[in-house]
Protein backbone atom coordinates (compact mmCIF):
# COMPACT_ATOMS: atom_id res chain seq x y z
CA UNK A 1 0.00 0.00 0.00
CA UNK A 2 2.58 2.25 1.38
CA UNK A 3 4.86 2.60 -1.75
CA UNK A 4 2.22 2.81 -4.25
CA UNK A 5 1.24 6.27 -2.44
CA UNK A 6 4.78 6.96 -2.39
CA UNK A 7 4.88 6.18 -5.99
CA UNK A 8 1.94 8.58 -6.43
CA UNK A 9 4.06 11.12 -4.37
CA UNK A 10 1.83 11.31 -1.86
CA UNK A 11 2.45 12.21 1.93
CA UNK A 12 0.90 9.94 4.23
CA UNK A 13 -0.16 11.05 7.91
CA UNK A 14 -1.67 9.22 10.55
CA UNK A 15 -3.32 10.97 13.46
CA UNK A 16 -5.25 10.05 16.82
CA UNK A 17 -5.33 11.62 20.22
CA UNK A 18 -2.02 8.85 21.61
CA UNK A 19 0.92 10.12 22.68
CA UNK A 20 3.58 10.06 20.52
CA UNK A 21 5.28 7.65 23.45
CA UNK A 22 2.16 4.81 22.65
CA UNK A 23 2.65 5.59 18.99
CA UNK A 24 6.50 4.02 19.38
CA UNK A 25 4.99 1.21 21.56
CA UNK A 26 2.01 0.18 19.19
CA UNK A 27 4.67 0.62 16.12
CA UNK A 28 7.27 -1.18 17.94
CA UNK A 29 5.12 -3.87 20.06
CA UNK A 30 2.48 -4.68 16.76
CA UNK A 31 2.77 -3.07 14.07
CA UNK A 32 6.24 -3.62 13.29
CA UNK A 33 5.05 -7.25 13.45
CA UNK A 34 2.42 -6.85 10.48
CA UNK A 35 4.62 -4.48 8.54
CA UNK A 36 8.05 -4.94 7.64
CA UNK A 37 10.22 -2.11 9.26
CA UNK A 38 7.49 -0.60 10.75
CA UNK A 39 5.01 2.04 10.33
CA UNK A 40 7.00 4.37 6.82
CA UNK A 41 5.08 7.39 7.45
CA UNK A 42 4.39 10.11 10.78
CA UNK A 43 2.28 9.15 13.30
CA UNK A 44 0.55 12.32 14.83
CA UNK A 45 -0.31 12.96 18.29
CA UNK A 46 -3.57 15.23 18.67
CA UNK A 47 -3.88 14.95 22.65
CA UNK A 48 -7.36 17.19 23.37
CA UNK A 49 -8.21 16.30 19.84
CA UNK A 50 -7.21 20.11 18.53
CA UNK A 51 -6.46 19.16 14.98
CA UNK A 52 -9.34 16.48 15.43
CA UNK A 53 -11.80 19.45 15.94
CA UNK A 54 -10.78 21.78 13.22
CA UNK A 55 -11.23 18.81 10.84
CA UNK A 56 -14.54 18.01 12.13
CA UNK A 57 -13.98 14.62 13.36
CA UNK A 58 -13.20 14.70 17.02
CA UNK A 59 -16.01 13.12 19.01
CA UNK A 60 -16.16 15.04 22.59
CA UNK A 61 -17.97 11.61 24.19
CA UNK A 62 -15.51 9.75 23.09
CA UNK A 63 -12.82 12.06 23.76
CA UNK A 64 -11.23 10.16 20.35
CA UNK A 65 -10.82 11.31 16.72
CA UNK A 66 -13.52 9.20 14.17
CA UNK A 67 -12.10 7.78 11.45
CA UNK A 68 -11.70 10.50 8.87
CA UNK A 69 -9.65 10.77 5.61
CA UNK A 70 -9.13 13.89 3.85
CA UNK A 71 -7.42 14.07 0.69
CA UNK A 72 -5.10 17.37 -0.05
CA UNK A 73 -3.63 18.72 -2.92
CA UNK A 74 -0.34 20.24 -3.91
CA UNK A 75 -1.97 23.62 -2.98
CA UNK A 76 -2.84 22.76 -0.02
CA UNK A 77 -6.52 22.25 -0.69
CA UNK A 78 -9.32 19.33 0.15
CA UNK A 79 -9.92 17.50 -2.78
CA UNK A 80 -11.77 14.62 -1.06
CA UNK A 81 -13.19 13.77 2.82
CA UNK A 82 -14.82 10.78 4.02
CA UNK A 83 -15.80 10.12 7.21
CA UNK A 84 -16.61 7.06 9.25
CA UNK A 85 -17.52 6.55 12.63
CA UNK A 86 -15.19 4.19 14.68
CA UNK A 87 -16.31 -0.10 13.80
CA UNK A 88 -15.51 0.36 10.03
CA UNK A 89 -12.39 0.52 8.72
CA UNK A 90 -11.33 2.02 5.43
CA UNK A 91 -11.17 0.87 1.88
CA UNK A 92 -7.36 1.65 0.57
CA UNK A 93 -8.12 0.58 -2.67
CA UNK A 94 -10.67 3.59 -3.10
CA UNK A 95 -8.34 6.05 -1.59
CA UNK A 96 -5.77 4.78 -4.17
CA UNK A 97 -8.40 5.22 -6.93
CA UNK A 98 -9.28 8.80 -5.94
CA UNK A 99 -5.89 9.94 -6.07
CA UNK A 100 -5.41 8.73 -9.26
CA UNK A 101 -7.88 10.39 -10.57
CA UNK A 102 -7.54 13.77 -8.94
CA UNK A 103 -3.94 13.80 -10.31
CA UNK A 104 -5.32 12.62 -13.83
CA UNK A 105 -7.97 15.62 -13.97
CA UNK A 106 -5.34 18.14 -11.87
CA UNK A 107 -2.78 17.14 -14.58
CA UNK A 108 -5.46 17.98 -17.88
CA UNK A 109 -5.62 21.37 -16.12
CA UNK A 110 -9.33 21.05 -15.55
CA UNK A 111 -10.39 19.74 -18.84
CA UNK A 112 -11.14 16.34 -17.75
CA UNK A 113 -13.24 14.49 -15.30
CA UNK A 114 -13.55 11.15 -14.31
CA UNK A 115 -16.99 9.62 -14.50
CA UNK A 116 -18.40 7.37 -12.08
CA UNK A 117 -16.42 4.31 -11.76
CA UNK A 118 -13.91 5.61 -13.31
CA UNK A 119 -10.62 3.56 -13.00
CA UNK A 120 -7.01 4.36 -14.66
CA UNK A 121 -6.66 3.98 -18.19
CA UNK A 122 -10.64 4.30 -18.32
CA UNK A 123 -11.96 6.97 -20.64
CA UNK A 124 -12.44 10.43 -19.12
CA UNK A 125 -15.04 13.00 -19.82
CA UNK A 126 -13.81 16.13 -21.67
CA UNK A 127 -15.30 19.11 -20.14
CA UNK A 128 -17.17 21.44 -22.16
CA UNK A 129 -20.44 22.44 -24.43
CA UNK A 130 -19.90 19.81 -26.36
CA UNK A 131 -20.01 17.43 -24.02
CA UNK A 132 -23.75 18.11 -22.83
CA UNK A 133 -26.45 15.80 -23.49
CA UNK A 134 -23.31 13.21 -24.95
CA UNK A 135 -22.37 11.65 -22.19
CA UNK A 136 -23.94 8.66 -23.08
CA UNK A 137 -21.87 8.14 -26.17
CA UNK A 138 -18.17 8.25 -24.28
CA UNK A 139 -19.36 6.70 -20.76
CA UNK A 140 -20.97 3.13 -21.20
CA UNK A 141 -20.63 1.58 -17.77
CA UNK B 1 11.33 18.86 17.94
CA UNK B 2 11.40 22.69 19.06
CA UNK B 3 10.39 21.92 22.56
CA UNK B 4 11.85 19.22 24.52
CA UNK B 5 9.47 16.78 25.28
CA UNK B 6 9.13 15.89 29.00
CA UNK B 7 6.66 14.70 30.92
CA UNK B 8 3.38 16.86 29.62
CA UNK B 9 1.99 15.54 26.62
CA UNK B 10 2.87 17.67 23.80
CA UNK B 11 -0.10 18.19 21.53
CA UNK B 12 -0.98 19.25 18.19
CA UNK B 13 -1.97 22.78 17.43
CA UNK B 14 -3.97 24.66 14.19
CA UNK B 15 -1.30 27.21 12.83
CA UNK B 16 -2.65 30.92 13.56
CA UNK B 17 -4.20 30.53 16.74
CA UNK B 18 -2.64 32.19 19.82
CA UNK B 19 -1.65 30.21 22.36
CA UNK B 20 -2.72 32.72 25.20
CA UNK B 21 -6.38 31.72 24.30
CA UNK B 22 -8.09 30.33 27.00
CA UNK B 23 -9.76 26.53 26.33
CA UNK B 24 -13.07 28.03 26.43
CA UNK B 25 -12.13 30.92 23.46
CA UNK B 26 -10.05 28.41 21.40
CA UNK B 27 -13.53 25.63 21.44
CA UNK B 28 -15.80 28.62 19.89
CA UNK B 29 -13.30 29.37 16.96
CA UNK B 30 -12.95 26.05 16.30
CA UNK B 31 -16.76 25.29 16.28
CA UNK B 32 -16.73 27.88 13.71
CA UNK B 33 -14.35 26.63 11.36
CA UNK B 34 -15.73 23.05 11.85
CA UNK B 35 -19.28 23.92 10.55
CA UNK B 36 -17.33 25.90 7.42
CA UNK B 37 -14.94 22.55 6.34
CA UNK B 38 -15.80 20.83 3.24
CA UNK B 39 -14.55 19.06 -0.20
CA UNK B 40 -12.50 22.24 -1.84
CA UNK B 41 -11.23 24.75 0.78
CA UNK B 42 -7.93 24.86 2.14
CA UNK B 43 -6.86 22.53 4.91
CA UNK B 44 -6.54 24.38 7.77
CA UNK B 45 -2.47 24.02 8.73
CA UNK B 46 -1.06 22.91 12.16
CA UNK B 47 1.90 21.70 13.79
CA UNK B 48 2.01 18.51 15.73
CA UNK B 49 4.26 16.50 17.32
CA UNK B 50 5.03 13.36 15.90
CA UNK B 51 6.64 9.87 16.04
CA UNK B 52 7.96 8.65 12.74
CA UNK B 53 10.56 5.53 12.15
CA UNK B 54 12.03 6.07 16.23
CA UNK B 55 12.29 9.74 16.05
CA UNK B 56 10.16 12.07 18.08
CA UNK B 57 9.33 15.07 15.37
CA UNK B 58 7.31 18.10 14.82
CA UNK B 59 5.28 17.84 11.33
CA UNK B 60 3.91 21.02 9.81
CA UNK B 61 1.14 20.60 7.22
CA UNK B 62 1.86 23.25 4.98
CA UNK B 63 6.19 21.83 4.99
CA UNK B 64 3.82 19.04 2.35
CA UNK B 65 2.73 21.69 -0.28
CA UNK B 66 3.74 20.79 -3.72
CA UNK B 67 2.74 17.51 -2.86
CA UNK B 68 -0.64 15.31 -2.10
CA UNK B 69 -1.29 14.36 0.91
CA UNK B 70 -2.93 11.74 3.29
CA UNK B 71 -4.26 12.88 6.23
CA UNK B 72 -5.74 9.58 8.15
CA UNK B 73 -7.70 10.59 11.72
CA UNK B 74 -8.63 7.18 13.90
CA UNK B 75 -9.53 6.59 16.79
CA UNK B 76 -6.74 5.52 18.82
CA UNK B 77 -3.95 3.17 18.77
CA UNK B 78 -4.02 -0.54 19.48
CA UNK B 79 -7.70 -1.09 16.98
CA UNK B 80 -7.18 -1.51 13.02
CA UNK B 81 -6.64 1.68 11.10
Amino acid sequence: MYPELQKLDVHVYACSVDSVFVHKMWDESELSRMVDGGIPYPMLSDGGGNLGKVYGVYDDAAGVNVRGRFLIDPDGVIQGMEILTPPVGRNFAETIRQIKAFQHVRKSKGTEATPAEWQPGKPTLKVGPDLVGKVWKVWKP
Amino acid sequence: MSEPIGCARPTGKVMGEGEQKTAEETQDTKEVDVMGLRAGMKAPDFESPAYHKGTFKTVKLSDSLGHWVLLCFYPGDFTFV
